[in-house]
């Protein structure tokens, strides 16, 4: 089931004027800026669907960047976003793209400073919730509702035990969990939704494993 | 985990316990927080729908476009007069789902119930009541788990996005969930909660979403006021005992049906219905002349 709390229904308390062109871009911009850990140069910005028919009417322009900004969707500020965004010196740049996506309510967000870069796909599926659908190039499926873990890995054997031990030594129950590569024997991606927050000594365990390439979390 | 309404309503006569108790239960038990911590997420939501009621029928509110604003004062103002056709609950009902959606509009704070566009219907209808039922706070936050209970069930079922099912999917889901939680907030049972919800959304399906120039103002802000209307007066056919012919899941399911069958141009793209209208494309095109400044 898509939907699992009542909040998801009433709520969330949010600055208008739409739950899924404003709330929802302001998560995903949200959960871009999370898992790039920190403050951009540029965000590259692209509409699909009914985003990139509607989204100046939306401010879900404004909202996304927002949420890159670090804000929640009833936090006031985001009514300024743009200009709050120029203040800090981060290029922002939108694109209305023609091509179909999946989902009416798409948009792909690039960030980055220097050599670190981003790029992910969010949907906004109805009443101001999300899913990322894609990062760097892995399909996945994540809500950003509950805390995750994801590890950049090689594709091999033995990689996802490793993993999973360390994660059941720290008592950490996993809820969902999936992997996708690219190609076989190459990258892949580990994305691991867990019932609580997690520290960082676990975070550097996990890094130290053997074809561990990257880890990064996201919390509540 | 209820699936569908006639889970809920079985759980709830079951178990005989209102349909406010069996949501909080499933929620306690799905995210395991305690009850305290829940109803006051729920008290905290209330508040910010009252904040906004307050603000939209006190304050002429203005969306950025012009294009809505100040309608909820115009029928406050109308309402003291005395000289009304329909009845002072449903228009205070109305005026405070339009106060509700003017302050969204204008970029205010609200609660998405179950969406921003369609945030008026529920509040609307709760903060009409509060003459006529005089609530207590307990009652105002159980009226929001009853909604959040339907809701649930349409979001699970069908879907509560304009974008993928039309204004039904958000206007019409919001009406039936109103329409059942103000049966429970008025003493009715739970099963003429579940014929006040398909009753309600009997009468919103098909409706498409074409807001003009993409905004949610133009007519979200009216569908909603009649949302509301249509609300009060199916809690108050499903109190007087009628029942719908056709059970609440199957209206729940004839409503995703008809979304999935709706042309993209009627889908919160802006580019049919009303949108496309003469005048709808003459707003359009003043507006986005002068959005094109801000950048």
């Amino acid at each position: 089931m898509k939907y699992r709390t009542v909040f998801d229904i009433i709520g969330p308390i949010m600055i208008g004027p739409s739950s899924s062109h404003t709330a929802g871009a302001a998560r995903i911009g949200k959960v871009a800026r999370t898992l790039f850990a920190e403050k951009p140069d540029q965000a590259n910005i692209y509409f699909y669907g009914s985003f990139a028919k509607t989204y100046r009417g939306h401010a879900t322009d404004v909202a996304i960047v927002g949420g890159i900004l670090d804000f929640e969707t009833s936090d006031e500020r985001i009514t300024e976003a743009l200009t709050i965004a120029k203040d800090q010196n981060i290029e922002v740049n939108f694109f209305e793209e023609e091509a179909i996506a999946e989902h009416p309510n798409t948009a792909k967000i690039i960030l980055s400073k220097g050599n670190h870069k981003l790029e992910l796909v969010g949907i906004s599926i109805g009443g101001g919730k999300i899913e990322i659908t894609e990062l760097n190039g892995f399909a996945l499926k994540l809500s950003g509702n509950h805390p995750a873990i994801l590890v950049v890995h090689n594709d091999r054997y033995g990689v996802i035990a490793g993993v999973s031990h360390v994660l059941a030594k720290y008592e950490i129950n996993i809820g969902h969990m999936e992997v996708s590569r690219k190609e076989r024997g190459k990258e892949a991606l580990m994305v691991i939704e867990v019932d609580q927050n997690v520290e960082n000594p676990l975070l550097v365990e996990l890094e130290k494993l053997p074809n561990i390439m990257n880890v990064t979390k996201i919390h509540d | 985990m209820f699936k569908n309404v006639a889970e809920l309503i079985n759980l709830a006569e079951v178990n005989e316990k209102k349909i406010s108790e069996v949501m909080i239960e499933q929620e306690m038990e799905v995210t395991g927080r305690t009850r305290e911590d829940i109803t006051s997420q729920m008290e905290k939501n209330l508040h910010v729908m009252k904040a906004a009621v307050e603000r939209g029928i006190s304050e002429k509110v203005r969306s950025v476009s012009g294009l809505t604003g100040g309608d909820a004062v115009l029928l406050q103002d109308y309402i003291n007069r005395g000289n009304y056709l329909s009845s002072e609950t449903v228009l205070d009902a109305v005026s405070k789902a339009v106060a509700t959606n003017e302050v969204n509009a204008a970029m205010g704070m609200i609660c998405a119930t179950p969406t921003a566009g369609s945030a008026g219907v529920v509040p609307g209808v709760l903060f009409g009541m509060t003459k006529r039922l005089k609530p207590t706070d307990e009652q105002m936050v159980r009226y929001l788990f009853v909604a959040g209970a339907f809701g649930f069930v349409v979001a699970n079922n069908a879907s509560i996005s304009g974008a993928a099912g039309g204004c039904q999917a958000e206007v019409g889901s919001a009406t039936g969930m109103a329409a059942a939680a103000l049966v429970e907030l008025a003493g009715g049972t739970p099963r003429q909660s579940a014929e006040a919800m398909a009753i309600a959304l009997k009468n919103m399906l098909g409706l498409v979403c074409d807001p003009v120039a993409g905004l949610v103002e133009v007519p979200c802000v009216k569908r909603n006021a009649i949302g509301a209307s249509i609300a009060v007066v199916a809690a108050d056919m499903a109190l007087a005992g009628i029942t719908s012919r056709i059970p609440c899941d199957e209206v729940i399911d004839a409503m995703y049906k008809i979304g999935q069958t709706m042309p993209e141009a009627l889908r919160e793209t802006g580019q049919g219905g009303l949108a496309a209208t003469k005048t709808g494309r003459e707003l359009e095109a003043k507006i986005y002349g002068e959005s094109q400044k801000r950048k």
